[in-house]
Parts: structure tokens; C-alpha cells; sequence
């Protein structure tokens, strides 16, 4: 792949944007969009991880210290709708932002005022969830998976703004999913063939239609719970003909394939990464794209797993166990490629691949408990207990969130064309890498000896692992505040200048642009040999 | 950059070693690190997977990880290595998609056998009616005049933090279940409210309370003793106090507990109805009363009857409570539909629910001076 780029550099007549608080507001730009959606992300992710501080905090011994367990089930729950629909989500669409334009050679998403109204939705739509934190009767306590009737019978009024908040969070991911179909559709730069496009742009179409299949389930969901609360129907309520089980089908048809909204992006990320620092073409391109694909199909016939304590058929627990075994088959090629494109490459350790690695060892660890999962005369052990939280947080936060920093960092020097503070990043990386593991890991073992996960109080013997499970989360909550030091100084542009390829083995369209990336890029089409 | 590495190989050695010296001098149950092995034939059998799931996992992860880290330390650039240019091999793909497949097969088998021995509950000795409610457990003996509530006996002092805690803190209940050894037993699960979940590791038994649906689960306990286990589904704010105790007798054992259970509840009915014909005094009413309310209503509505503002209505002050005797009594007695107000007329007597109506009406600043006696509640439970 390469371009002529003469064109670029002299555009700066088409600076006519307003400035200040306006800019922001009224932008229509790919570039400024997802800065705003990176921080809002991170924003996020700062209180959705304050609240898991408290969660901590409160579980640091045994007895209630600090909070009454009413308030831990708000933090609990809220903690989980943040992270996943406001930190992990528009991380996500924030580097779709970003990146998808200038990976394909367009000059800007397909449809830029629906890509600014996408956005500014969502600080509405969490000011109303946290708003509700502090009404009478508190927010949301009954989990981020809202099981009915525990969300309708025998919630409080508040339930109707958490109703209202999901329904335009779904409304903004599924703008933003059109928007990234559209653009990939239409907007490739000539000679940019399907299986020409980098793999982050391949995760992020697929991720856009699992997108625009399952929020509208969501929406749905949380409609019935609102009308099963407000307007007397009886969706989830027995005694008026309705099935609470049949909630949760929903809900995980929705759920399931959200999980994997929320780590393909992550895959694509990682195929970006290793190469470049592998110096090495990506092992199985192809078979990365099928992989991709079929993880997307099997993911909406395996939602019920998270169900399998429900009192099923024995027949569909079977169907599910085989069906949830087989996704292991293209996340394990997915793995093998990665390795292989590492083996016998040419590698250093910069602050991007120092997080690939840690997500390629982590990510499948939680791929691996996953498997365990699966199998469910084991899965009636692990159902609900932390052993569930250590495998989702493995594949989230080890998993989603390291990914999106290995792209933070891997991309921050094009953004801003400055080199970030590499001492800072080590030092972040470092600490995140051992405190995330004192957090998570220990979580195994008391799953495994049977500690209920969602419980503000634990019988004693938990004690000792759940004082060090606390202590690994301070620190990985402390080691954060690294990350904001080094984002802000980044945003300040201090720093060495750096080339327009940054690193080294860098390919692709968005490193033969100027760095910074000037604020319009490919106004004429590259050509891709 | 000499200095951090050694500082955080300090700290990381005398992190291993604190842990190291943390596990040799406390019991190896506090630092329990794998599932239990249990005491039912099925319990044992879902260990046995467990350990091969996890053996299969360590060594698929050894063997990628050493790939990995093998490439991270002979393949970097530092030590002049220079790129390789292959970047597909069919064969590599197939044989890697494949081998797991079968591996994937392997699992299966052994895993779907014990799944369809799991779920086959006919042919069972004993069957016991399991029911969820917000925060205790319903047993209730299908074969035999035997049912009650099970909740939990810790203190609210241990939990906060006033007095010591004790062994089993949090594990503990008023009133366990009792199951016979050596027998099938079948239990029917279900709830009065939210949904539930009956778990005991030691039996490898988790199933969910659906209110309005019967789900079954079995188990059939080799060894006598006392097995502890939580509700495992999150039900509100007591979700992490609603334990489960089983105690399993020896057969003979458990048909004479079961007898003695049949006559001490027979004897309390007819208690009652005795007590229908005696007048408590107000002094009677209220000390009865406070030990009822802490016991059934101060989950919710605390115990200095101020509710919690938008989740449980305060007490105190209600206008009903102050002036609508009708409807306090049939809340009580009957529960509020639509809400987390439950019909306490078969959790408690009649004597007891006229005590604690008494005693809301009376207590905290409610100086109504109302008396309710038990024959006021039999009037509206009979519809008199």
C-alpha cells in the first residue's frame, strides 16, 4: 500500500471552524468527534472505576464499613452500565472515529452531523443515569443485567430514567454503527478492495452490524420493563401470563453479542499492533477475517449459557455447551495467528506492544476460562460466583481496555504528533500490568470456594484473599491517574516531534499522512496499488 | 531506570513472601484455592471435569505462552534478528483449527454425561418443596406435615462490626434443612418474588427460583454432616445474607427428626387456636412484638421503622398505621400486589401477627394506643 500524499498539507483554507466551546459543540469532523468520544470515554471509565473503589472499599473485610448494601447494589450495577455503555463503547467508536477515514482514505465519516449528534446523545443520556443515583431511593440496584422482576415489580421509580438513558445509548451506538457501514461501504479509496482493508476497519464493520442487530433487543427489553412497571403488562410476570426467564433470553440475545461489540474492535486493534512491532506481516490475514466473521455469527446462537441455572431443557443446555465450545475454535486461530506472526520477526518492546503482549497473555486466560464455563455440570459451580467475575474482567479489562490503550498509545503520536511521555507510559504500564492481576486473578480462587459474586458481606473465609483482591484494585484505580498525567501532557502537545511513520515498522494509510494528521485528510482519494 | 527494576523486584519477592508466610500460618481453608470436591457422586464427578478442563487449559496455555515468550526473547530485534517473510500456511491453519476441534470433541463427552445424569430427577425418596422470598428460604416436605421458614441466624451486631464474628458468619439459619444420606433426594425450587438461587457447592446443586415456575434438582448425600451454601442469584438489598444450612442424618435418624417436626408442628396449631380465646396484654403485645418485627419487617422497613426513603415506606407516621386499622392489618396479613410487600400470613401466627401490628401502631412516637389480639386476625383472615 502506498499513496501519493502531495495534496495534503495545504488545506488550511477550510479552517473556517468556530472556536471554544463551539468547535466542540458544532463539529462535524471525524478528528474532533473522536477525541470527544475518547474523552468521554475515559471520563467514564474514571467514575464507572471511583465506583468500583467503593465496591472495593466496602469488601476490603468482612461486616458493612462503609456503605449499606442497598447503596453497594447501585454501585454494582451502575459500575457495569457505565464501563460497558460509556467507557468501552465510545472508546471504541472513538477510534472508529479516528481511524476508519483515514485507514480507507476517506476524507471524513459518511454522515458527519449524525456523527456529532451520535455523540453529544450520550453525555445526556449518563447525566440522567447518575442524576438518578442521587433521587430518593437511590439508581438502578439490580444489576447491570436488570433481571426482571427484580427491574419492575420490586424496583423503585428511578427504573424509568435508567429505561430512558439505555434507550439513547442505544440510539447513539446505533447511529454510530450506521455511520461506520456507510462509510467502509462507500467511501474506500480507490484500489482499497474488502480484503485490502486493514483489520481494524474489518472488526469494526462487523462489530457495526452486531451493532444495529441486537440494540434494538436492548431497546426492547428495557421497554417491556418499563411498561411491565408502569403501564401493567405482564411480559416477565407469571401471574399475568408472562415468564421472568423469558427476560433474560432477551435479554442475552442481546447481551451475548454485545460481549463481542466490546473485544472484536480489540482483535483489530491487536492485528495493527503485533505486526508493526513484529516487523512482520500479519500472519493469516484471510483466516483472521473468516475468524472474525464466524465469532460473529456463533454469537448469536449461544446466549443462553449465561442461563444454564434457569432450569432448561437438558436438550438446549447441550445445543448451548456445544455451540459456546465452538467459538473457541476461531478466537483460538485468532491467537495462533498472532504468535505466528510474532515467531521469528524482528522484535522491540515500544509502549503499544508491551499492552499487546499483556492483552494476547490476559485475553486468553479469560478465553480460557470461558472454555471452562462452558462446560455446564461445571458452569452450575461457577454460575454467579467470582469465578464469573475474573473471567469477564480478564476479557474486558485485560481484555477491551488494554486494547484500547495499546490503540491510545500506538496512535496518540499521529494524533497529536508529539512522542507521549515514554517514562510516564511505562510506569503505567508496569503498574497496570501487576495490580490488574493482583485484582483479578485472586477473584478465581474465591470463586472456586464459592463466594457469591454481588454480595456487599462475606463469610470469613474469604477474608484474605478479597483484603488483596482490595489492595490490587486501589492500585490499578491509583495507576490510572498515571495515564491521566501523561494524556493531559500528550493533549498539551509537549513532547519530541515524531515522523510521519512514528514507528518503525508502521504500514498503512494513516502513517504516510503529515503528524499530526492535518484536520482534513484525503479531500483527493489515494490511490492503493 | 537500574533503580525501578531492582525497586519493584523488592517489592514483588517480599509480596510473594508475605503471601507465602500468610498461607503456612492460617488454615488451609481460608486460603482455599480450588472447587470442593463435595460429598454426592455427582459432586465428585463435576470435580473430576473441572480438573480436566483446567489441566487441558494450563497446557494449551503453556504451550502458546511459550511460543510466545520464546519469539519475545530470540526473536527480538536487540539480539539482530532479522524478519522472516512467510505470512499463511494453509496447512498451519487447518491443522490448528482442527486439533482444538477434537480436543473440543474429547471435552464433550464426559461433560454431557454428566449433564444428563445431573438433570434426571425420577425415582427420587424424598421431595422437598424449596421457596425463594426476600431474604429466607421455604422448605416445606412434600411427603410428610413438615414445613418453615429458614433464615439467617447471624447477628446484625457481627455484621456491623459491633460484636466478633463468628465461625460459620453469614453461613449460619435458625432452622436448617434436614435431608436423609443415602437416598435420592428431589427438590421442587421456585419463589414468592424475585428469582432466586438454591446453591450448596458440597451436593454441586445450583438452581434458580423462578417465581411462578417449579424447577427440580436432585442430590443424593454419601456422608452425614452440616453443608453450607448461599443464594447465588441477585435478589435486592439482602441478597448476600440469605444462607442455606443442610443437615444430613443417617436415615433412621432423619425419620425420627421428621416424627418429632410432624408433632411440634401439630401441637403449635392447636396452640393457636387456643390462643384465640385469650386477650394478651398491651406489655405482652409489644415485647412480642419488637422480637417479631426485627425478626420479619426490619429487613425493610429498619428497625427504627423509618423505612428507606423511595425503596420501603417509613412506618413511622404512616397516615395507615396511624389511622386505618383495616388495611394495616390486611398489608399485613395479605401483602400489597405489585410490591416487595409480602403476605405474612403464613410466615407468621396469628398471635405473632397481632403482636407486631400492635406493636408498629404503638412503637417509635405511633402512640395510638390500638391493641390488636389474635381473634382480630383470625376475623379478617376468615373473612369475618
Amino acid at each position: 500500500m502506498s499513496t501519493a500524499t502531495t495534496e495534503l498539507g495545504h488545506d488550511d483554507h477550510h479552517h473556517h471552524a468556530p472556536s471554544g466551546i463551539k468547535r466542540w459543540l458544532y463539529t462535524t469532523n471525524h478528528k474532533d468527534i473522536g477525541t470527544l468520544y475518547l474523552w468521554f470515554a475515559f471520563i467514564m471509565f474514571l467514575i464507572g472505576g471511583a465506583m468500583a473503589m467503593v465496591i472495593r472499599a466496602e469488601l476490603f473485610q468482612p461486616g458493612l464499613q462503609i456503605v449499606d448494601p442497598n447503596f453497594f447494589n447501585q454501585m454494582t450495577t451502575v459500575h457495569g452500565l457505565i464501563m460497558v455503555f460509556g467507557a468501552v463503547m465510545p472508546a471504541f467508536t472513538g477510534l472508529a472515529n479516528w481511524l476508519v477515514p483515514m485507514m480507507i482514505g476517506a476524507p471524513d465519516m459518511a454522515l458527519p452531523r449524525m456523527n456529532n449528534w451520535s455523540f453529544w446523545i450520550l453525555p445526556m443520556a449518563f447525566s440522567i443515569l447518575l442524576a438518578s443515583l442521587f433521587m430518593e431511593g437511590g439508581g438502578p440496584a439490580f444489576g447491570w443485567t436488570f433481571y426482571a422482576p427484580l427491574s419492575t415489580t420490586y424496583s423503585n421509580d428511578t427504573t424509568a430514567l435508567f429505561v430512558f438513558s439505555v434507550h439513547i445509548m442505544g440510539i447513539s451506538s446505533i447511529m454510530g454503527a450506521i455511520n461506520v457501514i456507510v462509510t467502509i461501504f462507500n467511501m474506500r479509496a480507490p484500489g482499497m478492495t474488502w480484503m485490502k482493508m486493514p483489520l481494524f476497519v474489518w472488526t469494526w464493520l462487523i462489530t457495526a452490524f452486531l451493532l444495529i442487530a441486537v440494540m434494538p433487543v436492548l431497546a426492547g427489553a428495557v421497554t417491556m420493563v418499563l411498561t411491565d412497571k408502569f403501564f401493567g403488562t405482564s411480559f416477565f410476570s407469571a401471574s399475568g401470563g408472562g415468564d421472568p426467564v423469558m427476560f433474560q433470553h432477551i435479554f442475552w440475545f442481546f447481551g451475548h453479542p454485545e460481549v463481542y461489540i466490546m473485544i472484536l474492535p480489540a482483535f483489530g486493534i491487536i492485528s495493527a499492533i503485533i505486526p508493526t512491532f513484529s516487523r512482520k506481516k500479519l500472519f493469516g490475514y484471510a483466516s483472521m477475517v473468516y475468524a472474525t466473521t464466524s465469532i460473529a455469527l456463533l454469537s448469536f446462537i449461544v446466549w443462553a449459557h449465561h442461563m444454564f441455572t434457569t432450569g432448561m431443557p437438558v436438550g438446549a443446555e447441550l445445543f448451548f455447551m456445544f455451540a459456546t465450545m465452538l467459538i473457541s475454535v476461531p478466537t483460538g486461530v485468532k491467537v495462533f495467528n498472532w504468535v505466528a506472526t510474532m515467531w521469528r520477526g524482528s522484535l522491540t518492546f515500544e509502549v503499544p506492544m508491551l499492552f499487546a503482549l499483556a492483552f494476547i497473555v490476559l485475553f486468553t486466560i479469560g478465553g480460557l476460562s470461558g472454555l471452562m464455563l462452558a462446560i455446564v455440570p461445571v458452569d452450575f459451580q461457577y454460575h454467579d460466583t467470582y469465578f464469573v467475575v475474573a473471567h469477564f474482567h480478564y476479557v474486558l479489562v485485560t481484555g477491551a481496555i488494554f486494547s484500547i490503550m495499546a490503540a491510545v498509545y500506538y496512535w496518540l503520536p499521529k494524533w497529536t504528533g508529539k512522542m507521549f511521555d515514554i517514562t510516564l507510559a511505562k510506569w503505567h504500564f508496569w503498574c497496570s500490568l501487576i495490580s490488574v492481576n493482583v485484582l483479578f486473578f485472586p477473584m478465581h480462587f474465591v470463586g472456586l470456594a464459592g463466594m457469591p459474586r454481588r454480595i456487599p458481606d462475606y463469610a470469613l473465609q474469604f477474608a484474605d484473599f478479597n483484603k488483596w483482591i482490595s489492595l490490587g484494585g486501589f492500585a490499578f484505580g491509583l495507576s490510572q491517574l498515571i495515564f491521566l498525567a501523561l494524556l493531559i501532557k500528550a493533549c498539551r502537545k509537549k513532547g519530541e516531534p515524531v515522523s510521519d511513520q512514528v514507528w518503525e515498522g508502521a504500514e498503512g494509510l494513516e502513517w504516510e499522512i503529515p503528524s499530526p494528521a492535518p484536520y482534513h485528510t484525503f479531500e483527493t482519494p489515494p490511490v492503493i496499488k | 531506570m537500574k533503580k525501578i527494576w531492582s525497586s519493584i523486584l523488592v517489592i514483588l519477592t517480599s509480596l510473594i513472601a508475605f503471601a507465602v508466610s500468610a498461607e503456612t500460618s492460617s488454615t488451609a481453608d481460608q486460603y482455599q484455592l480450588n472447587l470442593r470436591k463435595g460429598v454426592t457422586e455427582i459432586s465428585g464427578q463435576v470435580y473430576d471435569l473441572h480438573m480436566l478442563m483446567f489441566i487441558i487449559c494450563v497446557v494449551i496455555a503453556v504451550l502458546v505462552f511459550g511460543a510466545m515468550f520464546w519469539s519475545m526473547f530470540f526473536h527480538r530485534k536487540s539480539r539482530g534478528a532479522q524478519p522472516a517473510n512467510f505470512h499463511e500456511s494453509v496447512k498451519v491453519e487447518i491443522a490448528w483449527t482442527v486439533v482444538p476441534f477434537i480436543i473440543l470433541v474429547v471435552m464433550a463427552f464426559p461433560a454431557a454425561k454428566t449433564l444428563i445424569a445431573m438433570e434426571d430427577p425420577e425415582n427420587s425418596e424424598v421431595t422437598i418443596l424449596v421457596t425463594g422470598s426476600q431474604w429466607k428460604w421455604h422448605y416445606k416436605y412434600m411427603e410428610n406435615d413438615v414445613e418453615y421458614y429458614s433464615v439467617m441466624a447471624t447477628q446484625q451486631e457481627q455484621i456491623n462490626n459491633k460484636f466478633a464474628k463468628g465461625e460459620n458468619y453469614l453461613l449460619e439459619v435458625d432452622r436448617p434443612l434436614v435431608i436423609p444420606t443415602g437416598k435420592k433426594v428431589r427438590f421442587l425450587v421456585t419463589s414468592d418474588d424475585v428469582i432466586h438461587s438454591w446453591w450448596v457447592p458440597d451436593f454441586a446443586v445450583k438452581k434458580d427460583a423462578n417465581p411462578g415456575f417449579i424447577n427440580e434438582a436432585w442430590t443424593n448425600v454419601n456422608e452425614p454432616g452440616i453443608y453450607r451454601g448461599q443464594c447465588a442469584e441477585l435478589c435486592g438489598k439482602d441478597h448476600g445474607f440469605m444462607p442455606i444450612v443442610v443437615i444430613a442424618k443417617e436415615p433412621a435418624e432423619y425419620q425420627a427428626w421428621v416424627n418429632e417436626q410432624e408433632d411440634i408442628q401439630r401441637k403449635a396449631k392447636e396452640e393457636e387456636q387456643r390462643l384465640l380465646a385469650m386477650n394478651m396484654t398491651m406489655e405482652e403485645l409489644m415485647v412480642t412484638g419488637e422480637q417479631v418485627y426485627l425478626r420479619a419487617c426490619a429487613a425493610c422497613h429498619q428497625p427504627n421503622g423509618q423505612g428507606l426513603p423511595g425503596v420501603f415506606p417509613a412506618l413511622v407516621g404512616s397516615d395507615m398505621v396511624l389511622n386505618d386499622m383495616t388495611a394495616h392489618l390486611d398489608v399485613v396479613i395479605n401483602g400489597k400486589a405489585g410490591t416487595a410487600m409480602q403476605a405474612f400470613a403464613k410466615q407468621l401466627t396469628m398471635s405473632e401477627l397481632a403482636a407486631v401490628i400492635t406493636y408498629e401502631r404503638n412503637a417509635w412516637g405511633n402512640d395510638t394506643g390500638d391493641m390488636v389480639q389474635a381473634k382480630d386476625i383470625n376475623a379478617v383472615m376468615t373473612g369475618q
